[in-house]
């Protein structure tokens, strides 16, 4: 597959966190859909704003949590039963209170694995290269003190000149254009 | 009346409700970045770093020369031997697992439970779970015999046709902490990620921005990402809290299980983890209050901090006095001879020393916490921090030991003394963790910047026109 060329999107640079969300808010209103805002912390408003309104990492931590569960009290059951049967002080080959605690932990450690790997896997990470990081003043700001709309040029709607001047309405610090 | 204590002269009042700051006003999304990576973006490597560091580097030579002899004599060099065969091994692997505790009450419980002035210590409260928890998971293995065979303990299909035996808490155990391990990990990283992204951002040297450009995994702060990795970070939380209450209960378990006057008690779960997270708010407090002397970092970690801190060890330690009392109390209601004798052999004993210099440790020092004026003041609580960790592992000493010098059969007692080969590992681990730390904050930033942005007045989203409140909390 070729490398994709030409315009990203325009980034709008912003000052704080109620503007960025006045902007997103308007955005979403003239009738964008691709786009992406970009903040130093969790601005959930702003994910409110551009309609991003839930994620599945609940359901793939739950997934694997139960998963985990269920791999763990088997392995034992059929090591304890099957496998490996000891006579240990005469307690029943299958000690079901006794592998409850293994079960559990694992019940555990897969659920957060799940929540760990599944978030980075639904956001796509790790993704070194990012065209959002060729911005000029993007690497200044965002991860410090800056908030960041941008109108990426997927969107049917997004006409170059028409999303500037849509930006500048905003009244941003600064509107550039991110090339790929 | 303005004292020094009013509102009016103390800057780190708030007006309002008359607490300390969690943050010193006046900072900006931008002073915070700044004030926290510098400390690891730097060329200028701190002298007082580098004294620490090879400090720390010589004491982990010890615990390499002490761990290679072990190795090659087997652990007759150790004073374990029957009947204690479970010597400062089972004590110190109680004693730092119970210090990691409450890094992860602080990261995960105090998150559940919306404690805003968590964020400033989290970071660094984590990396001690880590460093502790492998401290800790080298006693057991160390003390197999026969170390190099410590996989045994997993399920894995050997060709000897074995496996693991799971009614046993020794095998719980295995899981507990291997679990609890992992989780604290990955709880760390994954909040450290946004952070790791703004050093990326900010680093200067080639090497920084690669070092910092691989280990960010490429954030770039998308709002959507925001969500899944909130969403991510509470659900961590939420597993992590039952883990660390279940783990150890289960190290409890290891003893209570057993049918020895002293272990074979039900007390035993909930009174472990209380005093896991006492002594665990103790260090914490022993490596904040000199970190943030010498970083400067007294506008982040402010008095509130170490005044909250002070209140849980106050909470947690009238629960581990309880847990005592509830001992005492039993070994005479349970009207067995053998549970009589431990309890006075505990006491009055020839290492009863230990059980009084115990009380004097945990209960009864500890009861100065509750004047504020000791509560907010940093050399007393840096003081009563060391205090309390003694007392901690003390009352690891007294429960293995005592109990196990003296079984049902006065033929089968015996004593305890420890060799230069146990105190010489005890105290590598120390300079094992402590070397581990000194890395952790150099090359890592040990205060969360991005949850430091959330708590400014700044941050909040407000609809126009609406006044911006005082800063600071």
């Amino acid at each position: 597959m070729p490398l994709p060329e030409g315009l990203y999107g325009l980034m709008a640079e912003f000052d704080s966190p109620t503007d960025l969300v006045h902007a997103a808010r308007s955005a979403y209103r003239a009738g964008y859909r691709r786009m992406d805002c970009y903040t130093p912390y969790p601005v959930e408003e702003a994910a409110e704003a551009i309609g991003f309104h839930r994620d599945e990492v609940s359901l793939v931590c739950l997934i694997g949590g139960l998963l985990g569960l269920v791999a763990m009290y088997t392995l034992e059951t059929w090591i304890s039963v099957w496998a490996f049967p000891l006579n240990i002080a005469g307690r029943p080959y299958y000690s079901w209170p006794a592998f409850v605690i293994p079960g559990y932990e694992w019940t555990i450690l897969w659920a957060g694995m799940s929540a760990c790997f599944g978030m980075l896997a639904l956001c796509g990470l790790p993704k070194p290269y990012h065209p959002v990081f060729n911005a000029p003043n993007f690497r200044n700001g965002a991860t410090t003190d800056k908030f960041f709309l941008c109108l990426e040029s997927t969107d049917p709607k997004f006409e170059a000149a028409e999303a500037r001047s849509f930006l500048e309405a905003q009244k941003p610090i600064s509107v550039v254009e991110v090339e790929y | 009346m303005a004292t020094k204590d009013s509102p009016v002269n103390n800057p780190m009042l708030d007006p309002v409700t008359g607490e300390y700051r969690v943050i010193a006003p006046g900072h900006t999304f931008k002073s915070v970045t700044e004030t926290v990576s510098r400390i690891v973006l730097t060329s200028h490597t701190p002298l007082g770093w580098w004294f620490g560091f090879m400090l720390a580097g010589s004491v982990v030579g010890l615990l390499m020369i002490c761990v290679s002899w072990l190795f090659v004599k087997g652990i007759g060099i150790w004073a374990v031997t029957v009947p204690v065969a479970w010597g400062f091994a089972i004590v110190e692997f109680v004693w730092w697992i119970g210090i990691g505790h409450a890094g992860t009450l602080i990261s995960a419980i105090l998150l559940l439970f919306k404690q805003g002035w968590r964020n400033s210590i989290n970071r660094f409260a984590e990396a001690m779970t880590i460093f502790a928890v492998m401290c800790a998971g080298m006693f057991p293995v160390l003390h197999l015999g026969r170390p190099w065979l410590g996989y045994w303990l997993f399920p894995y299909p050997s060709t000897m046709n074995y496996w693991p035996q799971f009614r046993s808490p020794l095998m719980w155990d295995v899981f507990a902490v291997s679990t609890y391990a992992t989780i604290s990990v990955i709880f760390w990283y994954l909040g450290m990620i946004p952070d790791l992204g703004t050093l990326r951002d900010r680093a200067q040297s080639k090497f920084g921005q690669f070092f910092y450009g691989l280990i960010s995994v490429g954030w770039r702060g998308s709002v959507r990402h925001w969500v899944r990795y909130e969403t991510a970070s509470l659900l961590l939380a939420g597993l992590a809290t039952p883990l660390v209450l279940s783990v150890h209960s289960v190290i409890s378990l290891d003893f209570s299980v057993a049918l020895l006057p002293g272990w074979h008690t039900t007390i035993f779960p909930p009174y472990f983890v209380a005093g896991a997270i006492y002594s665990g708010f103790a260090m914490v407090l022993t490596l904040a209050i000199p970190i943030r002397k010498f970083y400067h970092l007294e506008d982040l970690i402010t008095i509130r901090h170490i005044e909250n801190c002070n209140k849980v060890m106050l909470a947690t330690g009238l629960v581990v006095a309880y847990g005592y009392s509830s001992e005492v109390f039993m070994s005479w209601y349970s009207a067995s001879h053998w549970e009589y004798f431990m309890m006075w052999n505990r006491m009055f004993g020839p290492m009863g020393w230990s059980y009084w210099a115990l009380i004097t440790c945990n209960i009864a020092l500890p009861q100065l916490l509750w004047a504020r004026k000791l509560r907010t003041n940093v050399a007393f609580t840096f003081i009563m921090s060391l205090i309390i960790n003694t007392g901690m592992y003390l009352e690891r000493f007294v429960i293995v030991i005592t109990s196990l010098t003296r079984d049902y059969l006065p033929s089968s007692w015996g004593t305890y003394r420890a060799t230069r080969w146990d105190y010489g590992t005890f105290l590598g681990t120390l300079g094992f963790f402590t070397f581990c730390f000194f890395l952790f904050i150099r090359f890592l930033p040990m205060i969360p910047m991005s949850e430091l942005r959330l708590m400014l007045p700044q941050a909040k989203v407000r609809e126009k026109r609406e006044p911006l409140p005082e800063a600071g909390d």
